[in-house]
């Protein structure tokens, strides 16, 4: 049993959270009004169908994109408010992403990928300490092809947590892994979830993942169907999937 | 090194072959631009320390014979700072050891003191002592052209009396940077030398005791050159005076502002088109790599690099493909600039070249290739910064084709799918292929440009030598003569028929345009030298009228039918006002004719000649020769075919040099372009072409896909090349366009199918070079890329 001590204190809250996306002839809805709160320390998991909006939620979340209406706020800035300027700043200062194809810069190393944070973030740790944590400390000099798909998705992880960021915000992280990768993946997240105290969203697929959050919050048609807390969770290698 | 400066640098070394396609044309307008400044700053600042150092005059006059008193009244010209009058004269030359004659062109120097101005620059020797008559000074040139040393001997026919000279030293001057002798077409160091000799020698000789037939003034600053000509020629005009001039009409000087001009032309022509073609290819590679690492752009934005951070790393990609054309072209402009300094220092006659391409011009040369380099990667670098970073993170939505009124029409033609394919990319980037289409054809027009010389200088010798100047031989007299003299030139051995024919300085009027011209007076159906019209038929000369070459008439503005006032410069210095009965061709110089009768009776005197042409007996040519530097009362001698064969040797040598280095920028510019048209299309459609492989398409048939286009658009840029071609080849003949010679514009097929054929087979081979990596393309991996 693992409960977040802090209920209290909300890193986001949404207030009626609207995306529309216009491709000329028909408007498409991402999110259809989204009200919710998640609360520091937490690991809270994403569930829903494609196009649900999940990754939508995440994006404006984490400052990557604009919400057509309603409004958003990280701890006490409204993001909705936010210029572009202004935007860039918070990813910069308080956000770590990991996406489900990793995204790592082919022409560098893993030492290099993870540096491309270390250079900009105003607090971060070296990059070697970054991919001790992931386990990957002795792979640093190699170039995202010379690693597997479960390496470079710990480097991308690696990449995300240098900056000590206060939140961490996962698009489908072993979406494009095995089980067996996906739970060393899962592995890291919670070990940084736990020793750092970082908020961590993660989206996913696979709802055994639902298992290790506090929080489990289910998607449907651009809203929020039910947000479950977990009385207990389960550690990643108890998950199968 | 930050992590993104890395990858910068590998992004780069990863893109070598595009990024030095590109640098390579880069390097062609940075090295053009810099010579041909670097050379115009070279040669103007030489020739102006030049004419400072050594007192260059600013006011020319020479006339027939004035006293000297006569000096102390110019001198009182107001804005005159200095006169130096000189006795001058051309004489034959007997140059042991030399068949032919030569022409000296004879100078004195004052009694007492150095010259007040165009001062010789003594280069070996002493001045000859003024006391001496037979002691000379010789022009650098014609000395190192025979060998000659101080204390060597020559022989001039001075007045008709042939003097042994002794040589004392050599020198150059202001007056000759480019020394062409009369009748010449070409400097010919070992036919034409410039002789100083002391003043009282030279007036003895040439029989002008105390008297002088030619002036130099130098004028304060700020001073109208127009009213000391005009104060000159009212004080002169008694004395034979052929009207004075300015700098402009100073032959040496004339011909070395039309090279000035060329370079001028050049500066502003050719670094401006690669320029033009670098921003379009940075454009379009950088606007590639942007589509390319899309999803990279969004993670480096999801980090928080900041846009303007983002748009910097594609804009300094595009700077690093410039730093190499930069250094490239700084390389090859040095070098060039040298070169061409050698060749200056050969053809104009110089003490020393103030040659070092300035700092400034290193300067805006790198920094244009910046710029250009900037500009082509601006729009793109714009996008990568205006890339929304959670729509860059997800895959792009695929390129909109539609089907428009066009692509309907090509529907009924029933054209196979990869044909299909090929015709709907170009549609569906209609500018990207409009200016591979432009950037190939500039390419066929440099081509054209630099090719249509050779035909238009045929064309050029053709008119001249052959059709028009049939003489052999051209006998220049020192002063006009009557008539009679032409028997006696009949009688000399090896000529088999003479003409004869005057020249009047004059000054031609229109209205308010005015031009001062030589008119020449020959006989109305003179055979061995011939006028020809604009139709390419004989003209005779008139004796009602006169003819104009193309450039005056158009200068005046004066068709056949309109009256000219002509104002003669000698005789009696009258004015007549003179119907124009003709327009001809001519390339050499402004030219005008009158039928030497009708002259004569102009200027109310008996016939006269002041040079003949004859046509000669090959066999009895030594006699010819040995007997003309016998002969009193001759300026100089021009023999056609000599004139013809240095004319063609240089031009040759230049045209070779000239075609090699317009053959490389074209073949430059068309693989910057075709290679990386192509390479952007592989890259656009491997995944398609990768599909069709799986789906069973032949090697063969995929390369077609790929290759149609660029072979497609490179047909396309054919004709366009031959229209740019030619508007180049006309605005580079008005370029050169100048009083002294006019380029006629001659393009025949041949240019036209050579250009296309060099620009067809660097685009194929750049395009082979492309299908290669599609023969290597790893078929699953591409599928498995996202893209």
């Amino acid at each position: 049993m693992d409960m977040v001590t802090n209920k209290s204190e909300v890193v986001f809250r949404t207030e009626g959270v609207t995306k529309v996306y216009d491709t000329g002839e028909v408007k498409v809805f991402a999110l259809a009004g989204v009200d919710l709160q998640l609360f520091a320390g937490e690991f809270s998991v994403l569930l829903g169908p494609s196009g649900s909006g999940k990754s939508t939620l995440l994006n404006i979340l984490g400052g990557l994109d604009h919400a057509t209406e309603g409004r958003v706020w990280f701890r006490d800035t409204e993001l909705t408010g936010l210029n572009d300027r202004a935007l860039t700043r918070f990813r910069r200062d308080h956000v770590g992403f990991i996406f489900q194809f990793y995204n790592l810069v082919a022409s560098l190393s893993a030492r290099e990928n993870v540096a491309l944070v270390t250079d900009i973030a105003p607090n971060p740790m070296t990059p070697d300490e970054a991919l001790e944590i992931v386990g990957l400390q002795h792979r640093k000099g190699h170039f995202p092809a010379e690693l597997s798909g479960g390496e470079q998705q710990r480097v991308a992880i690696a990449r995300a947590i240098a900056k000590r960021p206060e939140v961490l915000l996962c698009d489908e992280p072993t979406g494009a892994l095995d089980s067996k990768t996906g739970v060393q993946v899962l592995e890291a997240l919670d070990r940084i979830n736990k020793e750092f105290s970082t908020t961590t969203v993660v989206i996913t697929h696979a709802a055994e993942i639902r298992k290790m959050a506090h929080r489990v919050i289910r998607f449907q048609d651009g809203r929020i169907a039910s947000v479950d807390v977990n009385e207990t969770r389960l550690h990643p290698h108890e998950i199968d999937w | 090194m930050r992590a993104l400066e890395k990858k910068l640098f590998r992004d780069f070394l990863r893109l070598w072959a595009q990024g030095l396609a590109i640098a390579l044309v880069l390097a062609c307008g940075v090295s053009i631009f810099l010579m041909s400044f670097g050379m115009f700053g070279a040669l103007s600042n030489t020739r102006d320390a030049y004419y400072e150092r050594n007192r260059f005059a600013d006011v020319f006059a020479t006339l027939r014979r004035a006293p000297k008193s006569l000096e102390t009244e110019i001198a009182a010209i107001e804005g005159v700072l200095a006169v130096e009058t000189r006795v001058t004269g051309n004489a034959i030359l007997d140059l042991p050891g030399r068949l032919e004659s030569a022409v000296g062109q004879f100078i004195s120097l004052p009694i007492a003191g150095e010259p007040r101005l165009n001062l010789p620059l003594l280069r070996s020797g002493r001045l000859p002592d003024h006391a001496s008559s037979d002691e000379a000074m010789v022009n650098e040139p014609f000395a190192q052209a025979h060998g000659y040393v101080p204390g060597d001997i020559i022989y001039a026919n001075l007045n008709g009396q042939k003097r042994r000279l002794t040589i004392t030293g050599t020198a150059l001057t202001p007056e000759y940077i480019y020394t062409i002798g009369p009748g010449d077409m070409m400097p010919d160091n070992e036919g034409f030398g410039i002789i100083w000799m002391p003043e009282t020698a030279l007036a003895a000789a040439f029989d002008m005791a105390g008297s002088f037939n030619d002036v130099g003034l130098q004028l304060a600053r700020d001073t109208k050159v127009e009213d000391v000509v005009d104060a000159v020629d009212t004080l002169l005009a008694p004395y034979g005076a052929q009207g004075a001039h300015d700098r402009s009409l100073q032959q040496s000087n004339a011909f070395i502002d039309g090279e000035l001009k060329q370079l001028k032309s050049m500066a502003y022509v050719l670094p401006p088109v690669f320029f033009g073609i670098t921003v379009f290819l940075v454009n379009m590679v950088i606007g590639r790599i942007v589509a390319l690492e899309r999803s990279e752009i969004g993670l480096m934005k999801a980090l928080g690099y900041s846009n303007v951070e983002v748009s910097l790393h594609y804009i300094y990609l595009a700077g690093l493909i410039a730093l190499v054309g930069i250094a490239a072209g700084f390389a090859v402009g040095t070098w060039f600039s040298r070169e061409l300094a050698v060749l200056y220092a050969n053809f104009f006659d110089f003490p020393y070249l103030i040659f070092s391409v300035s700092p400034e011009n290193y300067v805006l040369s790198g920094g244009l290739g910046l710029g250009t380099a900037m500009l082509g990667a601006i729009r793109s670098a714009m996008a990568a910064a205006h890339l929304a970073p959670a729509t860059a993170m997800s895959p792009p939505t695929p390129p909109s084709y539609s089907h428009s009124l066009t692509d309907r029409v090509l529907v009924l033609f029933r054209l196979g799918q990869p044909t299909m394919m090929i015709l709907r990319n170009i549609m569906r980037w209609p500018l990207r292929a409009g200016l591979t289409v432009l950037g190939i054809a500039l390419a066929v027009a440099v081509l054209i440009a630099a090719s249509f010389f050779e035909d238009s200088l045929e064309e050029m010798i053709d008119a001249s030598f052959y059709k028009s100047n049939r003489q052999d031989a051209m006998l220049i007299l020192s002063s006009e003569m009557p008539e009679g003299v032409i028997e006696e030139i009949r009688r000399l051995p090896g000529v088999l028929r003479v003409e004869g024919v005057q020249f009047h300085g004059a000054v031609l009027r229109k209205g308010h345009l005015k031009k001062r011209v030589a008119i020449e007076g020959r006989p109305a159906f003179a055979d061995l030298s011939r006028i020809v019209g604009t139709d390419g038929r004989v003209v005779a000369a008139p004796r009602n009228g006169i003819l104009l070459s193309e450039r005056l008439a158009q200068h005046l503005e004066v068709q056949p039918g309109d009256l000219v006032t002509v104002e003669f410069l000698s005789g009696r210095r009258e004015t007549h006002e003179i119907p124009v009965t003709g327009i001809i061709t001519s390339y050499i110089g402004l030219a005008a004719y009158i039928e030497i009768g009708a002259l004569d009776k102009l200027m109310r005197r008996a016939p006269r000649i002041g040079m003949a042409n004859l046509s000669l007996d090959a066999v009895y040519k030594d006699d010819f020769h040995a007997a003309v530097k016998e002969l009193p009362g001759l300026a100089g001698t021009v023999m056609l075919g000599d004139t013809l064969k240095s004319f063609q040797e240089t031009i040759q040598q230049n045209i070779t040099i000239s075609t090699v280095i317009y053959m490389t920028i074209a073949v430059l510019i068309t693989v910057g372009v075709t290679y990386n048209s192509a390479r952007i299309q592989l890259s656009e459609r491997a995944r398609d072409l990768a599909s069709l492989r799986i789906l069973g398409f032949s090697k063969a048939k995929i390369s077609y896909i790929l290759i149609g286009e660029t072979a497609l658009l490179a047909l396309v840029a054919q004709p366009l090349g031959w229209l740019l071609g030619y508007w180049l080849a006309a605005a580079m003949v008005a370029g050169f366009e100048s009083d002294l010679y006019t380029i006629p514009l001659v393009l025949n097929r041949d240019t036209f199918t050579w250009s296309s054929v060099v620009v067809l087979i660097a685009a194929s081979v750049s395009a082979l070079l492309v299908r290669r990596r599609l023969d290597n393309l790893n078929l699953i991996q591409v599928m498995k890329t996202r893209e």
